[in-house]
């Protein structure tokens, strides 16, 4: 009993001790390094041009995480001009940066780069586009996820129509376009009812969409669905089905980033009824936390490697309303 | 042998028929009114842009900085709107912008005499900087609500015709009665023929090359509106496609000389019925993207030997200025 006793009043004491403690505060280990890592860090960032919704918001959401912690930006516009691209990688190598996040023109064309720069100690995060050289973090949308998503969508729609669909392409050289087919591709493979009348290249441009979905209209009024690469081109696409009067016969599946008008504000008007979205916002945040934790753990760049694929959000009429569905770049930059 | 002698539009305009004879008969669903309208509705913008460009062929000159027109004003009415600007106020301003411009090309050209070719490659590049720089939030200006109404100049359709076949109608009759029936015109062709002559029996000839590439500019920015209107918003960096090389092969193909001079409305629409009714065609058969290029770059190829053949160069065709 004695025993107990004592042991009884010592935790009576500790308890009644342990708010003097806490009045003068604990200090937590670890945040003083992580903020050491970051501060003064420069993160270089090279896109395929600015200007449009996904590298600005990708921009301004990397900024609004990391420069509260005294992260420094480098901003390398190449405005869709490749070799201005490779360029400003190889003169990023020579500067050092911490980090290099990257959006591929293509496969090729930076990935000897890139791995270069890994060699010199610098993370390569890629965005979207990724190239043929693996770096050390991969973050964006799986394009043939993409393209299985849509034409799963259309080939329901399409069920119990005249099965026939069209695909309105990007361009040619872009892996993206060519990714996307892919994903067509293993969906139709599965459904040999699926009749394709008409697979051309837009060009991502909005006009020749317009004009390729009016002819094939014109030759196959009964058309019911469309699978679409991009929405920004898909406007055009849109147009042109709603001009057919056939908004709500033609089912238009498509993808995009999710800002506000290029998406939900289209789904909203019936010219889209499918928009897989790779939530910017998300990305660029997954982007800032790779970044965040590659800086504070020190690993060696190029000694580990991970991808982290975008979780696709599908806007169709139920959730374009929402609050959260889509983003808005001008209220994303404020 | 004269009777033998075509003229590069008569070989054009006979290369159509063939064209639009075979897909007649060999491709189910081409010779329908609908497709018929198809066909055209989506020339009916390069048509547009051919009569700009024809302008200032016509006078020995050439407009590379067209699509800059195209793309950079009439963006700037949809970004005006956007910001809550009201719809005619932003029409002024990009009225305003496009005038200026049409000013400061044809001042470069007539009165600083920098070469055309130039001179329009140079002022093009600055507005499309100026507008991706300054004035656009984004490549692709959106449609918004302030702009209701104004996309009937690219959609919708009057009697059957769908408008943008109007407006390439409208702007035809406008370009035509300016060269055919104004004191201007006459001018223009005067200079595209001989300038120097032109110059010394006193046509003003500097002021007439000014108001060429206001024209030009004018005419560009109608095409972009009625492009916007069409597609619901602006691309506008369909300044980096090759789009100007569509609009110099109209020309060219359907007959205008480079060397100023010859040709005009007719011209214009003979070469944009053979774009049209090629591209059609092609995407009907759903023909690759590839294989399009190969049978358009043919096409072209051969209409341009038939006319070297047919009409071949000598001292007094192959003028300075020539491309």
């Amino acid at each position: 009993m004695n025993t107990i006793m004592k042991w009884g009043l010592a935790l009576g004491l500790t308890i009644a001790a342990a708010p003097a403690f806490a009045d003068k505060g604990l200090n937590e280990p670890f945040q003083e390094q992580f903020r050491k890592a970051l501060a003064g860090k420069v993160v270089a960032y090279v896109p395929v041009a600015m200007n449009f919704d996904l590298t600005e918001g990708w921009w301004a959401g990397l900024k609004r995480e990391l420069e509260p912690y005294g992260v420094k930006f480098e901003l390398r516009d190449p405005n869709w001009n490749t070799n201005a691209g490779a360029q400003a990688v190889t003169s990023l190598i020579s500067e050092k940066p911490a980090v290099i996040v990257v959006h591929n023109p293509d496969v090729q064309t930076y990935a000897k780069l890139l791995m270069r720069a890994e060699k010199e100690g610098i993370y390569v995060i890629q965005i979207n586009m990724g190239s043929a050289y693996r770096s050390t973090a991969f973050v964006g949308a799986n394009w043939i996820e993409i393209g299985e998503k849509d034409t799963e969508a259309v080939v329901k729609a399409c069920a119990g129509k005249s099965n026939k669909i069209a695909i309105v392409q990007g361009a040619l050289s872009a892996a993206a376009s060519a990714y996307t087919l892919k994903g067509v591709e293993n969906v139709l493979a599965q459904h040999p009812e699926i009749k394709v009348v008409s697979s051309q290249a837009a060009d991502w441009d909005a006009a020749k969409a317009k004009a390729i979905t009016q002819t094939v209209l014109k030759q196959n009024p009964d058309l019911c669905g469309i699978v679409g690469f991009w929405d920004g081109m898909d406007i055009g696409t849109g147009a042109a089905v709603k001009e057919a009067g056939l908004t709500g016969k033609v089912f238009v599946a498509t993808s995009g980033g999710g800002e506000r008008k290029g998406a939900c504000d289209q789904v909203k008007s019936g010219a889209f009824d499918l928009d897989m979205s790779y939530d910017v916002p998300t990305q660029a945040a997954q982007m800032a936390g790779t970044i965040k934790w590659l800086l504070s753990s020190g690993v060696r760049a190029g000694t580990v490697k991970g991808s982290e694929y975008t979780t696709l959000i599908p806007i169709t009429k139920a959730n374009a309303d929402s609050q959260i569905a889509c983003w808005n770049l001008s209220d994303f930059k404020k | 042998m004269r009777r033998f002698r075509f003229s590069q539009q008569e070989i054009v305009f006979v290369v159509f028929v063939a064209l639009f004879a075979i897909f007649s008969v060999f491709l189910k669903g081409f010779f329908t009114a609908g497709n018929m309208l198809t066909l055209l509705q989506n020339v009916a913008v390069l048509g547009i842009l051919g009569l700009a460009m024809a302008i200032v062929v016509l006078g020995r000159g050439i407009d590379i900085s067209l699509i800059a027109a195209l793309a950079v004003p009439p963006g700037l009415v949809l970004q005006m709107v956007q910001n809550g600007h009201s719809l005619p106020y932003s029409l002024c301003v990009a009225l305003a912008l496009t005038i200026g411009f049409g000013l400061f090309n044809g001042w470069l050209i007539a009165y600083a005499e920098v070469p055309s070719l130039f001179a329009t490659l140079a002022t093009g590049l600055l507005l499309a900087g100026l507008g991706q720089s300054l004035l656009f939030q984004l490549d692709v200006v959106q449609w918004s609500d302030g702009m209701k109404g104004f996309e009937r100049l690219g959609q919708g359709s009057v009697l059957g015709v769908p408008t943008p076949i109007l407006m390439f109608a409208l702007a035809c009759a406008v370009v035509a009665f300016l060269l055919r029936r104004t004191r201007w015109g006459a001018y223009i062709y005067a200079i595209g023929d001989n300038p120097f002559a032109a110059r010394v029996t006193g046509i003003p000839t500097r002021p007439i090359i000014v108001l060429q590439y206001v024209l030009a500019a004018l005419i560009g920015c109608f095409a972009g509106l009625v492009m916007a209107a069409s597609v619901n918003s602006m691309p506008t960096r369909i300044f980096n496609s090759t789009l100007i090389y569509d609009v110099i092969l109209v020309v060219v193909l359907g007959g205008i000389g480079l060397s100023g001079g010859r040709g005009g409305v007719a011209n214009v629409i003979v070469g944009t019925l053979l774009i049209g009714t090629m591209l059609n065609g092609m995407t009907i058969m759903d023909l690759s993207y590839s294989a399009q290029n190969l049978v358009k770059g043919v096409v072209l190829l051969a209409a341009v030997l038939a006319d070297s053949f047919v009409n071949p160069r000598n001292e007094e065709t192959a003028q300075q200025g020539d491309i």
